[in-house]
């Protein structure tokens, strides 16, 4: 943003040729962390221009956005027109209405569930913690699979083996059936869920794309050129590889998040959660009071399981217009 | 080829071995021992709880249990279920895992082809109108939070429509009293199913050779007959109608996979096919003046197959993981409706043993993929 404006009137001066050596000298004086972030900004422009060409990406994002706004409106509506003892999502309770499940009305836009519950706010109050479910999930699964990529891409031999093997394993890991059993064994908490599935992914699928991009950064002459240099292994990995490694990596971390959210839902619709409140514990709680196929009383289902499939689906469409930025080679000619 | 699957199967062997050291560990990983679920009650005395330990051989140091965990896993003892006690837990295992075995390939099969089919066509009309509302579809398809759709199919096609049943494996009214087992029509069903493709398999594959007409005159009717054979076999059996029972209750379970599986392969398939029809040689066979037809189908379609066979490999456990939803929402009593009533009832040695079955069934997958991943593409050859 910075030289940009710098820039502006010195294009419009009548004396361009002067005008650019003083914005090049300007240049030159200019702090490192300045150009870096000028440049960091420019690319970061024509990446959303290429971005914003397809209308899929620009819909997944809508579909965030409007989530994230739903989440934050939650605790707004609770301070201000809700009031506590009727509309909180875990022990509220309409004590006027004569029976529950309530059918929707003005005062329970979506009814409320068997215990008399809102299931709107209920559906609110989730959204945040799915958030940061996805994200948590999403960072581990990134740190993970980008270090590790990097790391066996530079050493290769036994540590690329080791690591791909072990790749190879989670792949092939039934990682639903996995979190079954392990729910059975121990009630996992949001947190704890989190990182088992940001490990499981970080080990698996992702390693091994990004290790694949990391072997053709390796080629590339910079890397020669910090070996030369006297850079170490540490160095040349973080400073070198891994940077170039993050369109990438950013990328896998929408597909995680998709990957983290479902997981989440399945889990707590079979009761396998330590939580609280989340979409798949809204249709959970509709089957143990025996009202899952009872499809008249739609509000208790369709809400919770049309959130999750749009949440999820919104991440996988900006996952996939991303990759029409970060993978040249399938943009349109 | 032989060297190679020798190599495949190692590498396989290897590979499972280490999932049940995760499994062994994971079993270790719970709070206390196995002795507490069994004896929760504090009413039993310290004494009867040392007992049992010594009786599972808890009592020995952790490597010791690990090689004896190993060790009846290959000897076929997996333990006694308690849940449905005293059945063991293989016993259980081998009834249900032909079910999930059929619903999941027949499933895949059909939402490979499938996808595979719309996925060319939908990268060929690149930038027409209908290519963002088929994208954005099958992107929900795909990320569908599958227990609601699977609620939703229910509701639509055996609920209003009555089309279907509303879940489980048979009608028991119409079997009550009747002279078959479900295990012995079901295992009859798979048998001929079989036979039924593999037949087809080798008329395609004996007259590939020869020339565009004289294959379609021996192809097609050949295929009918060899279908009019195998459903005049179904219609004079006995068995008959209880086949067409078990295939009626199969079909909306297999529908629900279906569409979940055939997103990814379509989207995967259309990123696929973009990148090769950057390639040269479909320039030089367009200027060659080949039709369209040709061109996406016999140069473009054949080489963007690969990479989705490799994503094939990579979907299937998921696939088969999707199972356990797909089976619990509709009854239907394979494995993946085992591992959760295990897992939810506390039968561990059932659960553990349903988790590492479900593995072996991923691995298997994964290689067979991998076997066709070598076959397709001639610039592998081991």
């Amino acid at each position: 943003m910075s030289y940009q404006q710098t820039d502006k009137p010195t294009e419009q001066g009548s004396f361009a040729s002067s005008a650019v050596a003083t914005v090049a000298e300007d240049r030159i004086h200019q702090p490192l962390w300045r150009v870096r972030l000028s440049l960091m900004w420019k690319s970061l422009k024509g990446s959303w221009v290429i971005f914003a060409e397809s209308p899929i990406g620009l819909i997944g994002l809508g579909i965030i956005i409007f989530f994230a706004l739903f989440a934050l409106a939650h605790p707004i509506l609770m301070k201000t027109v809700w009031p506590r003892a009727i509309y909180d999502p875990v022990i509220g309770f309409d004590a006027t209405l004569p029976s529950h499940p309530a059918a929707p009305s003005i005062r329970h836009i979506l009814g409320t569930d068997a215990i008399g519950r809102d299931v709107l706010s209920q559906l609110m109050s989730s959204t945040s913690s799915e958030f940061a479910l996805g994200l948590l999930a999403a960072i581990v699964t990134v740190t993970l699979g980008t270090t590790i990529g990097a790391v066996s891409a530079y050493f290769g031999k036994a540590v690329d083996v080791i690591f791909m093997r072990l790749a190879d394993l989670v792949i092939m890991t039934p990682t639903i059936s996995l979190l079954i059993v392990l729910g059975a064994l121990i009630e996992l908490n949001l947190i704890q869920l989190g990182i088992v599935l940001g490990i499981l992914s970080g080990f698996g699928g992702v390693t091994v794309i990004i290790k694949s991009q990391a072997l053709t950064i390796m080629v590339k002459p910079y890397i020669e050129a910090a070996r030369i240099a006297g850079g170490n292994d540490f160095h040349i990995i973080f400073t070198h590889i891994v940077p170039n490694l993050l369109p990438l990596s950013f990328l896998y971390m929408m597909f995680t998040v998709t990957g983290a959210i479902f997981s989440e839902g399945v889990l707590s619709v079979f009761g396998l959660l330590n939580i609280r409140m989340s979409w798949g514990l809204i249709i959970y709680t509709t089957q143990s009071s025996g009202y899952l196929l009872d499809f008249k009383r739609w509000w208790l289902i369709f809400p919770a399981g049309l959130a999750i499939t749009l949440l999820c689906s919104a991440f996988y469409l900006v996952g996939r217009a991303l990759d029409e930025v970060v993978n040249p080679r399938l943009r349109r000619r | 080829m032989t060297r190679y699957l020798g190599g495949r199967l190692f590498q396989m062997l290897i590979t499972f071995l280490l999932f049940q050291t995760l499994v062994f560990f994971l079993l270790h990983a719970q709070p206390g021992d196995i002795t507490q679920q069994m004896l929760g009650d504090p009413d039993i005395p310290p004494e009867a709880r040392e007992i049992l330990r010594k009786q599972l051989g808890l009592d020995k140091p952790l490597p010791v249990q690990y090689l004896t965990y190993i060790g009846n896993f290959w000897q076929g003892n997996l333990g006694v279920s308690w849940s449905e006690y005293p059945k063991p837990v293989t016993s259980i295992i081998l009834e249900r895992m032909p079910r999930t075995l059929v619903l999941f390939f027949s499933a895949n099969v059909v939402a490979f082809t499938v996808g595979f089919l719309l996925g060319r066509v939908l990268a060929w009309r690149r930038g027409s109108l209908i290519e963002y509302p088929v994208t954005v579809a099958s992107v929900i398809l795909y990320t569908v939070f599958t227990p609601w759709f699977a609620l939703v199919l229910i509701w639509v096609f055996a609920f209003k429509l009555k089309l279907f049943p509303i879940g489980k494996f048979i009608t028991v009214r119409l079997w009550r009293g009747g002279p078959f087992g479900a295990n012995e029509v079901f295992g009859r069903m798979i048998t001929l199913t079989a036979v039924l493709l593999v037949a087809v398999f080798l008329l395609f594959f004996l007259t590939r050779k020869l020339s565009v007409l004289d294959r379609r005159r021996i192809q097609i009717p050949g295929f009918l007959i060899l279908l009019v054979v195998y459903l005049g076999y179904w219609a004079l059996s006995p068995m008959g109608k209880y086949a067409l029972d078990i295939a009626w209750h199969m079909i909306l379970p297999i529908a629900t996979i279906t569409l979940v599986a055939f997103g990814g392969t379509m989207l995967l398939t259309r990123n696929s096919m973009l990148e090769t029809l950057r390639e040269d040689y479909i320039l030089t066979a367009r200027a060659k003046g080949l039709p369209e037809k040709v061109v996406r189908d016999k140069h473009a379609a054949r080489n963007a197959l690969l990479p989705v066979v490799t994503s094939l490999i990579y979907t299937l456990a998921f696939s088969i993981d999707g199972g356990v939803i797909t089976e619990t929402y509709y009854s239907w009593p394979g494995m993946g409706l085992t591992l959760l009533s295990a897992a939810t009832s506390n039968d561990i040695p059932l659960a553990i043993g349903a988790l590492t079955f479900t593995g072996v069934m991923a691995l298997v997958a994964h290689m067979l993929a991998d076997v066709v991943y070598a076959f397709l593409d001639p610039r592998i050859r081991y």
